[in-house]
Parts: structure tokens; C-alpha cells; sequence
């Protein structure tokens, strides 16, 4: 006896974790990208100078990422 | 398929980023305006007591001036923030779609943006709060950012704990005892790493509470709007999607669902 009210083919099927697998890579560039926005020339460098921080200072303030 | 849900996100990402910029440059600059003019003025008093004492301080260069800093600036990291974000979400939708729960498309990405509100954002702003220009030192920025950005990751490793004992447990106890031992999980965990970890408290003492106040409100209101509409719109629309192309086959009939 089963107690599930939804049935299993309520459920959309579950794409394949192979079929996923290759798009981390993006997944990857997305938290790239947030980093760029978040800490980028604050306590770690990967471009030199301040430019970066500077163009993206008060997104970073108001996104809630420490700053100054 | 992913390929597809990706896209979906990151044009959706796109749309809450507008949003979301435009209620910061409506509601968040002026903060940012009111902490940098405290900011000028601690500065100003400085250079005149160290000029006193025969010490002449350069003023720091400015690289980007604060209008481009308060509108383009501003449009570019809450841009690219947004859309990554978006994107990131429909990696995790395409993993938690039919795994997480049994629920359909459109209430599994509801879901996932309220828990990723809560574990994002919410949770690691309850412990590092976030702080206007010039509340911060300049020599701890290394060890904020490590705690901040620790804080968020014990935070949403529990809450990935959290979803995989909700499901374990759900055939068992049944959904809603599963639910609240999920949630309880996530509470006492995140509860646990706030304690252990060191508080930072830099807020000078004659800075403007209500400027305070005001900023963490709308940082707050600006996180709530991106996650609200990556989870209601990337929700819709890829329902709407998957019950055209056949992926989903909800028990009532879709006319029910959706309209
Ligand atoms: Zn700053």
C-alpha cells in the first residue's frame, strides 16, 4: 500500500546525470563571473590594478560581498 | 535539453537583473551617497589633523568616477550577476527536476529559489551582514571576505544535506515530517557554523544606524527580487515548455495546471 497522494508519472523524468555532466563547465564560468563581481582586486587579484573593483564597486557594497 | 534550460535561466537572470538595478539605483544608491559623504567627511577631518601635525596626506586617485561607479558600474555587476546566477540555477533545476521531489517543474524551481535565497544569501547576511562603503577596514578585507564567503558554503552544503535527508526520510515519515526534519537540519547546522565562527564588527560609532538600516533593506529587497523572479519565471516557463514537448505529465490535466 502506498501513502503518495502524486504518482511517479506526475513527475517529470529526471534528465540523465551524464547528459548534465558536460554543462558544469558553464556552471563553472557562471561562479567565475560572480567572483569577478564579488572579490575580484579585494582580497584576491587574478587582473592587476584596482579597475575591475572600482567599475563593480557598488554592485559589490549592495550585493552583500565584503568590500570596504 | 540542458542547453536549452540554460539559456532559459540566464535570459531570465537577465530580466531580474534589470529589475533588481533598477530598484538599486532608485532605493541603494542614495545609501551608498549618504555612506560616502560620512566617508568624505572622516577623511577630510583626518587630512586636517594629520596637516596640523605637519603630515600631508595624498588623496587617494579615483580610477572611476562615482557617477559611472553609481550607473554603468552598478548596471554591470548586477547584470552579470543576475544572468550567472540565472544560469547557475538552471544547472541545479536540471540536477533537482525529478530527483529532489515529485513535485512538477514549475513548483520544484520555486522551491530551489526560495532555499537558494535562504542559503545564498539569507543565512550568511544573518551572520556577515552586508556593509555600505566605508564601514569596513581596509587591512581586514583578506579575512571578511574568507569568513563571508565560508559562512555561505557550510550554508548551502547543510541545505544540500537538508534536500538529501527530506528525501530519504519522506517515504517513511511521510512528506511533511520529512519537510520539518529537513529544515530543522539546515537550522541547527547553520546555527552551529554562525557560533563558531568570529563575529566582525567594524562599524564605526558615530556611522548613521538609520543609513545602516536602510542599506541592508534594500540589499536584502534586491537578492529577494532576483531569486522571486528566477524561481517564478524560469518556473512558468519551463513548465509551459515541458508540457508542450510531452516531458511532463502531471495526473491532473493540464488545463488544471496550466491555463
Ligand atoms: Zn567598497
Amino acid at each position: 500500500m502506498s501513502d503518495r497522494i502524486i504518482g511517479p508519472d506526475s513527475v517529470s523524468a529526471p534528465i540523465p546525470v551524464r547528459e548534465i555532466l558536460p554543462w558544469i563547465i558553464f556552471g563553472l564560468v557562471m561562479m567565475l563571473a560572480i567572483y569577478f563581481v564579488g572579490a575580484e582586486e579585494g582580497a584576491t587579484s587574478i587582473i592587476k590594478g584596482m579597475y575591475v573593483h572600482e567599475w563593480v564597486h557598488d554592485s559589490r557594497h549592495l550585493l552583500g560581498f565584503p568590500c570596504h | 535539453m540542458v542547453r536549452s534550460l540554460l539559456i532559459r535561466g540566464m535570459l531570465v537572470g537577465f530580466v531580474a537583473g534589470l529589475l533588481v538595478f533598477g530598484f538599486a539605483k532608485v532605493f541603494g544608491e542614495p545609501q551608498v551617497d549618504h555612506a560616502i559623504a560620512f566617508e568624505t567627511a572622516m577623511d577630510d577631518a583626518k587630512m586636517k589633523a594629520d596637516a596640523a601635525k605637519g603630515i600631508h596626506d595624498m588623496p587617494e586617485p579615483e580610477l572611476v568616477s562615482r557617477p559611472m561607479q553609481a550607473s554603468f558600474g552598478l548596471l554591470t555587476g548586477v547584470m552579470v550577476y543576475s544572468t550567472a546566477f540565472g544560469g547557475l540555477f538552471a544547472l541545479v533545476f536540471a540536477f533537482a527536476n525529478g530527483r529532489a521531489t515529485n513535485l512538477g517543474p514549475r513548483a520544484v524551481s520555486a522551491l530551489l529559489a526560495l532555499t537558494g535565497f535562504i542559503a545564498f544569501y539569507m543565512v550568511p547576511n544573518l551572520k556577515y551582514p552586508a556593509n555600505p562603503p566605508s564601514v569596513g577596514h581596509p587591512d581586514s578585507i583578506t579575512i571578511r571576505t574568507e569568513l563571508y564567503f565560508a559562512m555561505m558554503a557550510l550554508s548551502i552544503a547543510a541545505m544540500a544535506v537538508a534536500a538529501v535527508l527530506r528525501k530519504r526520510l519522506a517515504p517513511k515519515l511521510g512528506a511533511w515530517e520529512a519537510a520539518l526534519i529537513g529544515a530543522a537540519f539546515y537550522v541547527i547546522a547553520v546555527l552551529v557554523v554562525a557560533a563558531i565562527l568570529p563575529p566582525i564588527n567594524e562599524v564605526p560609532s558615530d556611522f548613521p544606524a538609520v543609513v545602516l538600516w536602510h542599506f541592508r533593506i534594500d540589499s536584502l529587497t534586491m537578492q529577494a527580487i532576483m531569486w522571486a523572479v528566477l524561481g517564478l519565471g524560469f518556473g512558468a516557463l519551463t513548465e509551459r515548455s515541458f508540457l508542450a514537448k510531452g516531458l511532463y505529465h502531471p495526473r491532473l490535466t493540464p488545463k488544471l495546471v496550466w491555463r
